[in-house]
C-alpha cells in the first residue's frame, strides 16, 4: 500500500537499503514494476543520491531505510538536505508497534533523532493512514520552503495481511500549514521605488531562486534593470555566469568585485538568500551604507541575521513578476548616469582579476586549471556535483554555470561524502546527461562504496578528483591561522591507488599528473561515454583558495593571494 | 522583556516535543510552560513565557509558526491581557507562625487548602509577580515545597485565540 501510494504520488525512483523492519515493503517492491528501487551500499548515500536527484530535477527524492542503524545512517543526509531546503521523503522502518519503547532489536527513536533536521515527521499508527500521510508528507516537503520529511513506519503497519480500503487522496488540506503565495503589494511597491532610485544597487540572490524556479524571471529583472548581480554558493546558475552583469560568487571565497560591490552598495536586493555568515562576514560591518530589501518565502529567514528595511514574504516568481509589472508602471526611472558611474567603479574592481591563475613550474597542475579544463571539455553544460573542501570552492569559482540545477553541492552543512552519491542521483535522473563529481581524495573516501552501485546500474559518472594528498581546506586554515602546523590533515603515505580501486570495482581509472597532458587525457576520459571513469588529477598540494574573507572584517576585507590583501 | 506566547497546537504525538525542541535548538529560553487540551479535543493550548528583545521574540514567533503542528499563536504581552498562575506551597507553621502565615495568606487572598498541626498547604493564584511577592512576604518562614503551574493567559476584551 505504501508503494502504491508512492506510485500514485508520481514517484518513479526510490533509493534504499533493506533490513528487518522494512521487509514487508521490500516484498511489495518485488511484486511490482512501477516504482524502481536503487540499491545503494550505505544509507547515507541513499539520502545524498535522492538529494542530488531532487536538486537536479526539482522533484522530491525518496529514500527507504530500515530501523535502527539504517535510520541513523540516513541522518547526515537528512541534515544536509534540511540545511539546503531540499525536498526529500525519508521512509524509515520501525520495530513493531508493540515493541516501541522497549529497546527492541534495532529500535531507535527516529522521529526524535531527526526532529531538529526535518521540516516535519510522521509516525504511522494505522495502515489505513498510509495514503493520507504520504500525501501530506509530499505536500509539506515540496511546498513553501522545501525540506525533508520523515515517515517512520512500524513493521506491523506494513503487514500485508492487514487489509484496508485503499484510496489515494486527491488533495490535502492542513489547517496548521499554509504556504505564502503572493508578496504584500505595498511592500513590493516600496521595494521597487527604493530599487529604482538606487545609485549603487546590487542583486544578491541564492538557492531560493533555484528552488523556487525563479531563474528566468530573475534574469529578466536583472537585464531590465541593468544592475550588477552576484550569486551565493547555493545560487550559482540562477543567473547565467557568462553574462557581463554577473560579478561571480560572493562571500568567503567570492570574487573581489562581488564582495566590494556588496560592501559599497546603497541598495541590496536579496532574493532567496539567508544572509549566511559565510556571506556577510562580520554582521555589524555588513554593507554599512545599504538599504536591505529581502524577498523570501520563509518569514523566519527574514531579519534573522541582518535586519531588512523592506521585508517581502512570498514566492520568488510571484514577487519578481509583481516587481516587473511595477517597474513598468513606476514614474521613477533607473538613474542611468549613476549606474554608469557604478559600473565604472565595478569594472575597476574587476580589473584586479581576483581569479587569475598563474601556472606552476615543472608541468605541475594547479587545481584551478583542472576545473577550467573540465569546463572547456564539457562545454559548460555538465551537471557538476561537488564534495566539500578546496576543490568545491575551485569548482564554484571556475566552472561558469549558465543554467540552474547544474551545480549540486552541500552548501549549508558542508557534508564531505555528498558529491559522489549526489552525482549518481543526477545520472539516474538524466541518464544521457554528463554527470560529473568534483571531489577530493579525502571526501571521496567517505562514500566510495557507491562505486559498486554505479556498476550495478551502469551509471557512467565522471569523477574528477583534485588530488592534493591532503585535507586541503583544513591544511589551508592551518597554514593561515595555526603557523602551518598540519595537525591530522595530511596522509600522503597512506593514500590508496585510486586507479586500481576504480578497476577493482569494474570501472576505468586515469591518472593525470602533467599540465601538458591534462586536456588530452581528460578529453579521452570523457569520451568513454558509457563508463564510469575515475580521473585522479594530481594537483599542486600547496595551493590555497583565494580570495578569502578576513575574519572579523567586513565584506571588503579579503586576502587575495599568499602575498596580497585588501 | 518577558513575553507570554499562547499557542493552539495539534493534539498529535510528538507535537509538544517539537515546540520544546525548537527552544533548546535555537538557544531560546523557556521560563514556564503549561499545556492542556482545550474544549476541542483535537487541539491543545500551550502557554510559554520567555524573555528576549523584540528581534528575538520575533524570531521565536516566526519559528513557532513554521512548525506544522502550530495552528495559531498569539503574543499576549503585545496587548492587554490576563495572566494567571497557580502555586501550591507547603510551609512550616507552628506556634506563633501559624497566625502570621494565615494573615499573610489572607492579604494575598490565598487559601489554606490543607492543615496539620505543624504544616499549612497554601494555594495562591495570580500573576507570577504576585506569586513572587507572596514568597518574599513569607521569607521568614520555612518553606518545605513549592509547586507552580506556570503561566496561563487570555487577551482582554473581544480578542480570542481560536481556529
Ligand atoms: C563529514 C565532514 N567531516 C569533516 C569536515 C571538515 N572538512 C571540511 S573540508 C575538509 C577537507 C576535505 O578534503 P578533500 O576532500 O581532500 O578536499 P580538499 O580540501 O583537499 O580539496 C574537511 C576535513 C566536513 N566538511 N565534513
Ligand atoms: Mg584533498
Amino acid at each position: 500500500m505504501l508503494i502504491r501510494a508512492l506510485h500514485d504520488e508520481g514517484v518513479e525512483l526510490i533509493y534504499g537499503y533493506p533490513g528487518g523492519a522494512v521487509l514487508h515493503i521490500y516484498d511489495a517492491i518485488f511484486n511490482q514494476d512501477k516504482v524502481e528501487h536503487i540499491l545503494v551500499r550505505h544509507e547515507q548515500a541513499a539520502t545524498h543520491a535522492a538529494d542530488g536527484y531532487a536538486r537536479a530535477t526539482g522533484r522530491p527524492g525518496v529514500v527507504l531505510v530500515t530501523s535502527g542503524p539504517g535510520a541513523t545512517n540516513a541522518v547526515t543526509g537528512i541534515a544536509t538536505a534540511f540545511m539546503d531546503s531540499i525536498p526529500m521523503i525519508v521512509i524509515s522502518g520501525q520495530v513493531d508497534s508493540s515493541l516501541i519503547g522497549s529497546d527492541g532489536f534495532q529500535e531507535t527513536d527516529m522521529v526524535g533523532i531527526s526532529r531538529p533536521i526535518v521540516k516535519h515527521s510522521f509516525m504511522v499508527q494505522n495502515p489505513e493512514d498510509i495514503p493520507n500521510i504520504v500525501k501530506k508528507a509530499f505536500y509539506i516537503a515540496t511546498t513553501g520552503r522545501p525540506g525533508p520529511v520523515v515517515i517512520d513506519i512500524p513493521k506491523d503497519v506494513t503487514d500485508p495481511s492487514r487489509k484496508f480500503k485503499y484510496a489515494y487522496p486527491e488533495s490535502v488540506k492542513l489547517r496548521s500549514y499554509s504556504v505564502p503565495a503572493k508578496g504584500h503589494t505595498g511592500q513590493i511597491k516600496k521595494a521597487v521605488e527604493i530599487l529604482l532610485a538606487a545609485k549603487r544597487p546590487i542583486l544578491y540572490t541564492g538557492g531560493g531562486v533555484i528552488q523556487g524556479e525563479g531563474s528566468a524571471l530573475l534574469t529578466e529583472l536583472t537585464r531590465k534593470l541593468g544592475y550588477p548581480i552576484t550569486n551565493t554558493l547555493m545560487g550559482l546558475g540562477a543567473y547565467p555566469a557568462t553574462d557581463k552583469q554577473f560579478l561571480g560568487m560572493l562571500g568567503m571565497h567570492g570574487t573581489y568585485e562581488a564582495n566590494m560591490a556588496m560592501h559599497f552598495s546603497d541598495v541590496v536586493l536579496g532574493i532567496g538568500v539567508r544572509f549566511d555568515d559565510r556571506v556577510t562576514n562580520t554582521i555589524s560591518k555588513f554593507c554599512p551604507g545599504a538599504k536591505i530589501l529581502h524577498v523570501d518565502i520563509d518569514p523566519a529567514s527574514i531579519s534573522k541575521t541582518v535586519a531588512a528595511d523592506v521585508p517581502i514574504v512570498g514566492s520568488v516568481t510571484s514577487v519578481i513578476e509583481d516587481m516587473l509589472e511595477l517597474i513598468k508602471l513606476s514614474e521613477t526611472k533607473v538613474d542611468r548616469k549613476a549606474l554608469d558611474l557604478w559600473w565604472k567603479q565595478i569594472e575597476g574592481w574587476r580589473e584586479k582579476d581576483s581569479l587569475k591563475v598563474v601556472s606552476a613550474e615543472n608541468d605541475v597542475i594547479k587545481p584551478q586549471q583542472a576545473i577550467q579544463c573540465l569546463y572547456e571539455i564539457t562545454n559548460g553544460d555538465a551537471y557538476v556535483s561537488s564534495d566539500v573542501g578546496q576543490h568545491q570552492m575551485f569548482a564554484a569559482q571556475y566552472y561558469k554555470f549558465d543554467k540552474p540545477r547544474r551545480w549540486i553541492n552541500s552548501g549549508g552543512l558542508g557534508t564531505m561524502g555528498f558529491g559522489f552519491p549526489a552525482a549518481m542521483g543526477v545520472q539516474l535522473a538524466f541518464p544521457d546527461a554528463v554527470s560529473v563529481c568534483v571531489t577530493g581524495e579525502g571526501s571521496f573516501q567517505m562514500n566510495l562504496q557507491e562505486l559498486a552501485t554505479c556498476l550495478q546500474y551502469n551509471l557512467p559518472v565522471k569523477i574528477v578528483c583534485l588530488n592534493n594528498q591532503a585535507l586541503g581546506m583544513v591544511k589551508q586554515w592551518q597554514d593561515m591561522q595555526y603557523g602551518g602546523r598540519y595537525s591530522h590533515s595530511t596522509y600522503s603515505e597512506s593514500l590508496p591507488d585510486f586507479i586500481k580501486l576504480a578497476e577493482a570495482y569494474g570501472h576505468v581509472g586515469v591518472r593525470i599528473d602533467k599540465l601538458s597532458e591534462l586536456k588530452q587525457k581528460m578529453t579521452e576520459a570523457f569520451a568513454l561515454k558509457d563508463r564510469l571513469v575515475f580521473i585522479d588529477v594530481m594537483v599542486d598540494p600547496m595551493e590555497h583558495v583565494y580570495p578569502m574573507a578576513i575574519k572579523g572584517g567586513s565584506m571588503k576585507d579579503m586576502i587575495l593571494s599568499k602575498t596580497e590583501r585588501t | 522583556m518577558r513575553h507570554i506566547i499562547s499557542i493552539l497546537l495539534e493534539n498529535e504525538p510528538g507535537a509538544l516535543s517539537r515546540v520544546v525542541g525548537l527552544f533548546s535548538q535555537r538557544n531560546y529560553n523557556i521560563e514556564s510552560l503549561t499545556v492542556a487540551p482545550t474544549e476541542d479535543h483535537t487541539l491543545s493550548r500551550l502557554t510559554i513565557t520567555t524573555v528576549g528583545d523584540d528581534r528575538k521574540i520575533e524570531q521565536i514567533t516566526k519559528h513557532l509558526n513554521k512548525l506544522v503542528d502550530v495552528v495559531k499563536l498569539v503574543d499576549l504581552t503585545e496587548g492587554a491581557h490576563i495572566e494567571r498562575e497557580l502555586m501550591l506551597i507547603k510551609v512550616k507553621a507552628a506556634g506563633a507562625q501559624r497566625d502570621e502565615v494565615k494573615r499573610t495568606a489572607d492579604i494575598f487572598r490565598a487559601q489554606i487548602v490543607d492543615v496539620t498541626s505543624t504544616i499549612y498547604s497554601i494555594q495562591v493564584v495570580g500573576t507570577s509577580a504576585k506569586l513572587d511577592a507572596f514568597l518574599a512576604a513569607i521569607s521568614g518562614i520555612t518553606i518545605l515545597e513549592v509547586a507552580r503551574t506556570g503561566v496561563s493567559g487570555v487577551s482582554r476584551g473581544e480578542k480570542v485565540l481560536s481556529v
